[in-house]
């Protein structure tokens, strides 16, 4: 128990770490930065229309504390730091007066959900197969699947979604390009608005899928068909067990530790392909927010992206190292 | 080395493959330097041609001829991915080696700091990087802002091996015949590690491509400069898809294709050259 305890102090330390960095890096960033926040946004929301002096005195001063350029560098540091604390980024310049939190909390469950999904699928397909595949190596189809996946794979998300794009969207129309849901629709937990989100999420997702499958099936393999040659399996083997036994407890359970492990690193590259295939197939997730904020010069709400991400995806890390133990009782001792 | 290279040719048919994409991408890029039209100027050929005899790829609605400026865009795309895949070399090297052979502290700063890189969406703060320097961002700016991020996996790897290294006696042989930390690590450990350099340089090369292209597709870097990415913009910019001018995407696509499936390949046959138990399964050992 003790152990445990251990292990867990150690995995809220680096989480505690990683968003530490994190939030440092979009401090020093911003703040490195040759071009002054306050007057270009300002000039943003002046140019689309009058606003009385008052009003712009009033921007540029909560301007000026939002980005953290009011007093001293380490009362900069200490505001910037309390912002985000409370998870209070500002208004939003593009979206006048609504808060970025507010923005961002609208965006996150499309994100997440998204991402939620189809990692899953597509961590549990590539495994299954890519185990399948280091362990019956002469398999005909799952050679030609090995073949297949060492293409696919280092191809950027881009090509894929924009080739799925070209398959759905002019070739053959069956499935919703843009969007993530049916737009007359009322929101919330009805069939039609539920299965109207499943559809739209199904191009999205099989982009998603499609990308991370491959290195899923590629490092599985490998680990799989170095574990074979190992003793223990060349024994359970001629002492005549079932080759089914053999895969699943003792191959696969002893590949799988390092795969939760590489789930947990693949996160922050996951966040990669949703902005751009949120950007692709006008999904309205926290990527796109991201990508519109740019178009903008949104700078309040690009940096509230910025940082959610940062954490959201330590706290995913952190739920994936907490899990750990539950699949692989050898490690989490030391 | 040339042994190497020999044994890869002759038993490996991923090398191969990699081998014959790279040279094609590699022969592209070198044919820039052959160009009859400067990169940056538009309106030079007839717009919106298709692929024929006079101009093999098509023409852009800019007025480029798509072969040509493909060559250029290969190029500073394939320039671009080297540049960042040295920069990153030299950092993952020095905290590698460092990480692994000194221990205690220094190992333990330098890994929470690696870890934190490897874990941190990159993506988002690439992005948070060229909305405050927009006006500055410049492809070699970018490459030295991508190599700062992109080091931490490879570290690792090879820190591991470094840690492997320490334990070895010709290390205690040169603490105890008076060579300094760095010298150690310069002229014992980095031969050691140098096929894992390699094979992750490919890598490196995809993912810094990878994600040129993603941010040049949004707009996100200095457009003016032609790279595969930057292709892909104006194309949409100019609605290419929409308009029927399909070879403005389909060539940069294809190529850009070819130059990450052949990088890949190369790296894993390296990989598993590396790994002496599947090379002698490769070379016709049991199994």
């Amino acid at each position: 128990m003790n152990a445990y305890i251990a292990y867990l102090a150690k995995r809220l330390v680096q989480f505690v770490v990683v968003v530490f960095i994190g939030v440092n890096l979009a401090f020093v960033i911003t703040h490195a930065s040759p071009i002054d926040p306050v007057e270009q946004s300002i000039s943003a929301v002046t140019s689309f229309g009058s606003t009385s002096p008052d009003a712009i005195a009033a921007m540029r001063a909560s301007l000026q504390e939002l980005y953290g350029l009011k007093g001293t560098p380490s009362e900069q540091y200490v505001t910037f730091w309390s912002r985000v604390l409370r998870g209070d980024f500002g208004p939003s310049l593009s979206a006048f007066p609504t808060p970025v939190s507010a923005l961002i909390a609208r965006a996150l469950p499309w994100t997440a959900g998204l991402l939620i999904v189809s990692t899953l699928i597509t961590w549990v397909l590539g495994n299954l197969l890519g185990g399948l595949a280091g362990y019956y190596q002469r398999n005909r189809t799952l050679k030609l699947m090995g073949v297949v996946a060492m293409g696919v794979h280092p191809i950027p998300y881009y090509i894929v979604a924009l080739l799925l794009l070209i398959i759905f969207g002019f070739l053959w129309p069956v499935l919703p390009i843009t969007g993530g849901s049916a737009m007359n629709l009322q929101q919330g937990w009805n069939w039609p608005f539920v299965s109207s989100v499943a559809r739209h999420s199904i191009l999205p997702a099989l982009s998603l899928i499609l990308i991370g499958l491959g290195s899923w099936f590629l490092g599985m393999r490998s680990l799989v068909s170095n574990i074979v040659t190992e003793d223990y399996v060349v024994y359970a083997e001629t002492a005549g067990l079932d080759s089914r036994r053999v895969l699943g407890s003792y191959v696969m359970r002893n590949a799988l530790a390092p795969q939760v492990t590489g789930l947990a690193m693949s996160l922050g590259g996951i966040f990669n392909g949703a902005v751009i295939t949120e950007k692709v197939f006008g999904y309205p997730g926290v990527g796109t927010l991201l990508v519109d904020a740019v178009y903008a010069g949104d700078y309040g709400l690009v940096l509230g992206v910025t940082t959610v991400s940062i954490i959201a995806v330590s706290i995913g890390v952190l739920i994936i190292d907490l899990l750990y133990p539950l699949i692989d009782p050898r490690v989490e001792l030391r | 080395m040339l042994t190497i290279l020999r044994d890869l040719l002759r038993y490996n048919i991923e090398f191969r493959i990699g081998l014959v994409l790279v040279s094609v991408v590699l022969v592209m890029a070198a044919l820039s330097f052959a160009a009859p039209y400067p990169p940056g100027d538009v309106y030079l050929v007839p717009p919106d041609l298709p692929p024929s005899s006079v101009h093999w790829l098509g023409t852009t609605s800019r007025g480029q001829d798509v072969f040509w400026h493909l060559t250029f865009a290969i190029r500073n795309t394939l320039s671009f991915g080297i540049m960042v895949a040295l920069l990153s070399r030299v950092i993952a090297l020095v905290v590698g080696l460092l990480a692994g052979y000194s221990g205690g502290w220094i190992d333990r700063v330098l890994m929470s700091i690696n870890d934190t890189f490897i874990i941190i969406p990159l993506f988002p703060i690439l992005i948070l990087f060229y909305f405050v320097l927009r006006d500055t961002m410049s492809t070699p700016l970018l490459a030295t802002i991508m190599a700062c991020l992109g080091w931490a996996y490879d570290a690792r790897l090879i820190r591991s091996v470094a840690l492997s290294l320490k334990t070895r006696e010709f290390t205690q042989t040169s603490i105890f015949s008076g060579m300094k930390t760095h010298e150690i690590l310069a002229r014992e450990h980095l031969p050691y590690v140098m096929p894992i350099v390699f094979s992750t340089t490919m890598n490196n090369m995809n993912w810094s491509i990878g994600i040129e292209v993603t941010l040049a597709v949004l707009g996100f870097t200095d457009i003016n400069t032609p790279t595969i990415g930057g292709m892909i913009y104006w194309a949409n910019q100019h609605t290419a898809l929409v308009a029927g001018i399909w070879w403005w995407i389909a060539f940069p696509v294809g190529l850009v294709v070819m130059t990450f499936v052949g990088l890949f390949l190369l790296a894993v046959s390296m990989n598993e050259y590396i790994d002496p138990r599947s090379r002698l399964a490769r070379m016709g050992g049991s199994r």
